[in-house]
């Protein structure tokens, strides 16, 4: 890539692509699931032509565990699945998360359960940011709503990722993934001070030998301290990390509360509600996980009513009624299986909440 | 010469090595060492031991050491 | 020639019960790094499974696996670090079970890696279940009528299945029942590094033990089980050996 910044058109399942190898991405194991088909393909293109690593993995599970192999060696490694894919890695993840690899994980949802189908989903809200997998463990879970961001906060999960030990989750959707949009190829600049791995496995050659390992036995209270250990890391990340962006909200009555494309849709619902009169604004979550819970708060305090629209039955919901304590009326709009809003449908529901 | 040497200690008394010997050099305790286990030891006088090793190799708890030239002991670099 | 332990493997008490191989097989895998003086460029893998605290008795580089998935670990390792000397240590349920997808395809794909697969006939950790090396007949917490009863199936013969595979360099099947063979064990594993440090592609070598806790006899019964039983079922042997040596 040229260091002159340029806008091109691409996918959104390319732009990860794009923005991973720009952080140094150096390492991919994935495998074909559709909506996500375009990040392998991709990657299997461009990551030899910056001397990196590409396997099409045998399975889904294959390639997580390859991301622990690549992520011990210090490298900047990424995978990426869809939904009952991302299932699938829910083993690896855990271990991953406990042996405080950081790596980037994305999610190009469809709908579910099962095999569901393959239109745009947020049906893994709960998995992404409630654990999926076994143990206490907690994923930094990112939530772009357009291709610019998604570029950029690709490249932040890898500075998040190394910064923290903790794997990164860019939680998209069909929508996120198939879409086209023009986007700046910025250049990389870190987001943080990143930490010297001195963790890393690459032969003990003049220092004693490391282990990376996920099994506490001995003494028997080593896992209890090791849980101590990330929870304390999960409380610093809590009051580090909490990204979210508020559009039209200094006046509202009635705050949508919506992440990665069902807020950017809410958006164009909430200039049609404005247009009729209608005080409405937007909390839009970056982050899921750390949630901007003070932010909620904050908005609690001054409107009326909150109405949350996602492609789900209903999960991040339940984040926003403990975000807000309840304080105020929480209204629900959303379907699971592979549906979303246009903005006429968020609209109507606005005109239904606002009057109650 | 051959020197063997039984750390009776790290022995778990799985015999393995009596039954390699083919000269009759080792044999098993009648007591236990501190943890509880019989142990190999010299049958009689070490002079039988040709220091062949073959109970070293089959030893699973490297208890068994043997040297065999006076020359060298660090094969290996620390 | 002197017999005494060598540098790779840490002066420590093990966790192994009386007579199981895995003690012999990391003292021979040790050995092997010592001499081909590439300790210190080695990343191994830990399995589930016994020998899961692998780390504890090896002075290299270690990645504790889940259960299964350490050939895919050690694929990612060895393609970013191909100037390392990279292996994995697997048992009988990690490598010919839950992890067989990975096996297969490690090998199939080529990986420039060693494979130390160590085929006891049961899952020893776990208590004596049937593993997928169990012998027909043979008796486990599962099986307690003995395997082939309830429609288990027979024994998965990994050197066989394996050398079915184009991409695969090298598979010899040993034993450690006897010094005789623990000696050629050394051999195999020998040659099963050199081939990676030589660039030829995946080695495996498969290592019949002893498990006499969990097959609940002795020792000594235990190494005539794998001379007599386990080696009429899964021969000794070069399956493989692509450089012809």
């Amino acid at each position: 890539m040229s260091k002159v910044s340029k806008k091109v058109l691409l996918k959104g399942n390319e732009v990860m692509v794009e923005a991973a190898l720009s952080a140094g991405c150096r390492f991919f194991a994935g495998y074909p699931i559709t909506p996500q088909n375009e990040v392998p393909e991709c990657m299997s293109r461009r990551m030899p032509e910056v001397g990196g690593v590409f396997v099409q993995a045998e399975s889904e599970v294959a390639a997580i565990n390859m991301i622990f192999g690549a992520s011990a060696t210090g490298t900047r490694c990424m995978t990426s699945s869809s939904s009952p894919g991302i299932s699938l890695k829910q083993e690896g993840i855990s271990y991953i998360a406990a042996g405080e690899l950081p790596c980037v994980i994305a999610n190009v949802q469809r709908g579910g359960p099962g095999l569901g189908n393959i239109r745009a989903s947020q049906g893994d809200y709960f998995q992404a940011v409630k654990g999926g997998g076994h143990g206490d463990y907690k994923l930094i879970v990112l939530a772009p709503s357009t291709l610019p961001e998604l570029y950029e906060l690709t490249q932040n999960a890898f500075d998040y990722s190394d910064y923290y030990r903790n794997p990164v989750m860019i939680l998209g959707d069909g929508i996120l993934g198939q879409m086209a949009e023009p986007v700046e190829l910025k250049e990389y600049k870190p987001i943080v001070t990143l930490p010297e791995k001195d963790w890393i496995l690459d032969g003990c050659e003049g220092r004693d030998p490391r282990v990376i390992k996920t099994l506490y036995l001995y003494p028997s209270d080593s896992l209890a301290v090791h849980n101590a250990h990330l929870k304390k890391k999960y409380e610093q990340i809590a009051s580090e990390l909490e990204l979210f962006e508020e559009y039209k909200t200094e006046d509202c009555e009635l705050v949508i509360a919506a992440y990665g494309m069902t807020a950017r849709i809410a958006k164009a619902a909430i200039r049609l509600a404005r247009d009729k009169g209608m005080k409405v604004g937007l909390l839009r979550p970056i982050s899921l996980w750390p949630l901007a819970n003070s932010a909620f708060m904050r908005l609690a305090e001054t409107a009326k009513k909150f109405l949350v629209v996602e492609m789900s039955n209903g999960q991040f919901i339940e984040d926003v009624r403990l975000a807000t304590e309840c304080s105020v009326p929480v209204e629900f709009f959303g379907y699971g299986g592979g549906w979303y809003p246009t903005p006429e449908n968020i609209l109507e529901r606005i005109e239904k909440v606002y009057t109650l | 010469m051959a020197d063997i040497q039984i750390d009776i200690e790290r022995c778990k008394g799985c015999g393995l090595c009596v039954l390699q010997c083919g000269h009759g050099c080792l044999k098993m305790s009648e007591d236990t060492n501190e943890s509880g286990n019989t142990y190999a030891m010299i049958n009689g006088s070490k002079d039988k031991c040709t220091g062949c090793g073959l109970c070293c190799q089959m030893c699973p708890d490297v208890a068994i050491s043997i040297c065999n030239e006076k020359t060298n002991t660090k094969k290996n670099k620390s | 020639m002197n017999f005494c332990r060598t540098e790779s493997l840490i002066d420590t008490v093990t966790h192994y019960c009386p007579g199981c191989g895995h003690g012999i097989i990391h003292r021979l895998v040790a050995e092997v790094l010592d001499e081909l003086g590439v300790r210190e460029k080695t990343i191994a893998t830990a399995p589930v499974g016994c020998a899961v605290l692998f780390y504890n008795y090896m002075k290299c580089d270690i990645i504790e696996c889940a259960h299964g998935r350490s050939p895919a670990v050690a694929t990612a390792i060895k393609r970013l670090l191909p100037e390392n000397v990279v292996f994995t240590y697997q048992g009988d349920g990690d490598l010919a079970a839950i992890g067989m997808a990975e096996t297969i395809h490690a090998a199939n794909r080529g990986e420039n890696i060693t494979v130390i697969f160590v085929n006891n006939a049961i899952y020893g950790m776990t208590g004596g279940q049937m593993a997928p090396t169990t012998l027909l007949g043979q008796m486990s917490t599962t099986t307690e009528a003995g395997r082939g009863n309830n429609q288990e199936g027979p024994p998965i013969k990994v050197c066989e299945l394996l050398s079915m595979l184009d991409g695969v360099t090298y598979l010899e099947r040993v034993a450690v029942n006897d010094a005789k063979n623990v000696i050629k064990t050394k051999k195999a594993i020998r040659k099963g590094f050199l081939n990676q440090i030589e660039g030829r592609g995946f080695s495996m070598v498969e290592v019949l033990s002893m498990c006499p806790t969990d097959w609940k006899v002795s020792p000594l019964k235990a190494a005539e089980f794998v001379n007599i039983d386990m080696k009429s079922v899964f021969p000794l042997g070069v399956y493989k050996d692509e450089d012809g040596q």
